[in-house]
């Protein structure tokens, strides 16, 4: 740009045919609309969803997450969050995101090797995740928390229920409730799972999760699958007790012991002689 | 045929000639290989029978029951009062119909248990047998039955009227024969094999969003992402199910280097990203579960593994055939296009599948 520009003015300068304030004018205006181009279309994470600036803006809070990240990360993501082989990855690029949602979610600091973290009860204060999380993203640009008004769960439900359809039902379950991948790996059930966290899994595809990235479930669809699984929460199966909605495996299993198990019973009974 | 079946009486005169035959046996040795009808057992008195005490309890326990089914079915029609369904809340018609369906649940089986526990316990209790009656009529009425028969055809002229009744038969023919037509029409009016061996795919036609139809840039498709596609255009189609049925395509993103590219599809992926048809090529289910880690796609109905690295080939599962690649490239805007259409049939095997 720089180059282009200082060429500019001087081939209008020797040419001399429009005064030195329309070309500055031009300058700037070619600035501004291909800068605002660039930061529409840039590459990973929409500007919306990357409050970053105000982010890398506070120093105090990337040296005590690097502190935190020290004491208690580093054994295996590495001194600089640069990764071992075979142990734990780089955490460059992952962004906020990411250590909003595993931190957040409890997944880590990991209890143990096995198939997949998994949740369990949050190690850390959400201050203290935050400062971990402001300490990765000043690292490498990645994706940021989400955007509040992303999280009300108030958008389009019916929306968000044809897109988790397509794009999640296949393991996370059309009710959310979860299911089996190979070698004892799972996809959680997404009751009672936080919005924040929500969009933070789409975003960064955590473990054998896929990313959905923004060009791929914009801000505004991932807010539609969050207002679906709300619903979900809040409406529970018109048709009476659910069984966890396991799918027509477990129900049909289900029926077969017991409600065939009360049949023969009941034809036991009538058949025997009273005493 | 109906004397073999009143066992009780037939079993009693066996037993009653052979143990004649007993008294004066000689020196034949009498061995019978037919079963004996054992008879029905010594009857035994129930509770109720001999207890005046636990009869009474069995009275109260069924008119217990009876009223229990009373009151059962009045609430359910309580309940159904009390619990309306309120146009657009889904929550009021699960209390309705469940409370509906308990009361119903009630008032049916209170009055079962108790019609049944009554005839068990409070009922006439001793076994006793009950002839059969001989199926076959008396002759008197057997031949006139004949006679009936004959005085029809008579009156009629069936048998003498040879032309009616042929052409009455050939009527009779006749008139399921556009039912059959008709039935034929309900395969497709096309080959199938045809139809199953193409999908809607075509050289420069662009990979789309599902379910938006919006078109795909090489550069949205990051790595680890997994796209979920559909051809330009088919929203707009008559029979979009039916193309969407064989047209489906997960479209991946891994690093170039982890591709193991047979010859021949060297240029079938671009950058590393890959498109697979979504259509197992065992029963057709929608193979979508992707592990991003392992490359690994999961069919969701028969656990059909298949390994994006080796060219979605089958490491576990009922699958015979790897998954079909559709062959991508980019046109001069950035976006997807597919090179041509599959270079075999998706999905399942058929019988005229080469």
């Amino acid at each position: 740009m720089a180059k282009n520009s200082s060429t500019a003015i001087r081939r209008t300068r020797s040419k001399g045919r429009r005064s030195p304030l329309a070309t500055i004018a031009l300058i700037v205006i070619g600035l501004v609309t291909t800068g605002g181009a660039y930061a529409l279309f840039s590459s990973t994470a929409s500007a919306e969803t990357q409050p970053s600036s105000s982010v890398a803006a506070n120093q105090s809070s990337v040296d005590a997450g690097k502190k935190l990240f020290a004491a208690n990360c580093a054994t295996c993501h590495g001194l600089n969050a640069e990764g071992v082989d075979g142990v734990a990855p780089s955490l460059y690029g992952v962004g906020a995101a990411a250590v909003s949602f595993q931190v957040g979610t409890g997944r880590m600091p990991l209890a143990n090797q096995g198939p997949q973290a998994e949740e369990k009860p949050v190690q850390f204060t959400s201050a203290q995740i935050s400062e971990m999380a402001d300490y990765v993203a000043s690292l490498a640009p990645g994706p940021g928390i989400p955007a509040e008004k992303y999280l009300t769960g108030d958008a389009d439900a019916s929306e968000g229920a044809e897109l988790f359809r397509v794009n999640c039902a296949m393991c996370h379950n059309v009710a959310g409730a979860g299911g089996a991948l190979t070698d004892g790996k799972f996809a959680p059930a997404l009751s009672g799972v936080s919005a924040e966290h929500i969009f933070e899994a789409m975003e960064t595809g955590p473990q054998n999760m896929p990313v959905f990235n923004d060009k791929n479930i914009t801000p505004q669809q991932k807010a539609d699958i969050i207002t679906y699984l709300k619903y979900l929460d809040k409406n529970p199966s018109p048709g009476g007790i659910d069984l966890g909605n396991l799918g027509p495996v477990a129900e049909g299993l289900f029926i077969w012991i017991f409600g065939l198990g009360a049949v023969i019973g009941v034809t036991i009974w009538i058949a025997a002689k009273a005493n | 045929m109906a004397q073999h079946d009143d066992g009780g009486t037939n079993a009693a005169a066996g037993s009653a000639v052979e143990h004649s035959d007993l008294s004066n046996p000689g020196t034949a040795v009498v061995s019978s290989d037919a079963i004996q009808n054992p008879g029905l057992p010594p009857h035994r008195l129930r509770v109720t029978d001999i207890d005046p005490k636990k009869e009474k309890t069995a009275e109260r326990n069924v008119y217990t029951l009876f009223y229990l089914s009373i009151a059962g079915s009045i609430f359910a029609v309580a309940a159904y009062v009390a619990f309306p369904i309120t146009p657009g809340d889904t929550n009021s018609v699960r209390l309705n119909t469940l409370f509906l369906g308990l009361g119903i649940a009630l008032g049916l089986l209170a009055l079962g248990i108790g019609a049944i526990y009554w005839a068990k316990n409070l009922m006439r209790g001793d076994e006793f047998t009950e002839m059969r009656h001989t199926t076959r009529g008396s002759d008197a009425t057997r031949e006139r039955a004949v006679e009936i028969f004959k005085e029809g055809n008579q009156e009629s002229g069936f048998g003498r009227r040879a032309l009616i009744r042929n052409s009455l038969i050939g009527a009779l023919l006749a008139f399921p024969l556009p039912g059959i037509v008709l039935f034929r029409d309900l395969a497709p009016a096309a080959d199938p094999a045809k139809l199953l061996a193409h999908t809607m795919w075509k050289k420069g036609m662009r990979l789309t969003h599902d379910p938006s139809g919006a078109p795909i840039k090489a550069s949205d498709v990051t790595l680890g992402s997994v796209f979920h596609v559909i051809p330009e255009g088919l929203n707009q189609k008559e029979d979009a199910l039916e193309e969407k049925a064989k047209a489906a395509v997960l479209l991946m993103r891994l690093e170039p280097d982890l591709l193991h590219v047979s010859k021949g599809r060297e240029k079938w992926n671009y950058n590393g990203i890959v498109a697979y048809s979504k259509i197992c090529t065992h029963a057709g289910c929608p193979v979508a579960l992707y592990e991003q880690q392992t490359h690994h796609l999961l069919c969701p109905c028969h656990s059909s593994t298949f390994d994006v690295e080796h060219e979605c080939e089958v490491i576990f599962g009922p699958a015979k055939r790897p998954l079909p690649q559709l062959p991508i490239t980019v046109d001069s805007e950035g976006y997807l296009i597919a090179q041509s259409d599959f270079h075999e049939p998706v999905g399942p095997s058929f019988w005229e599948r080469s």
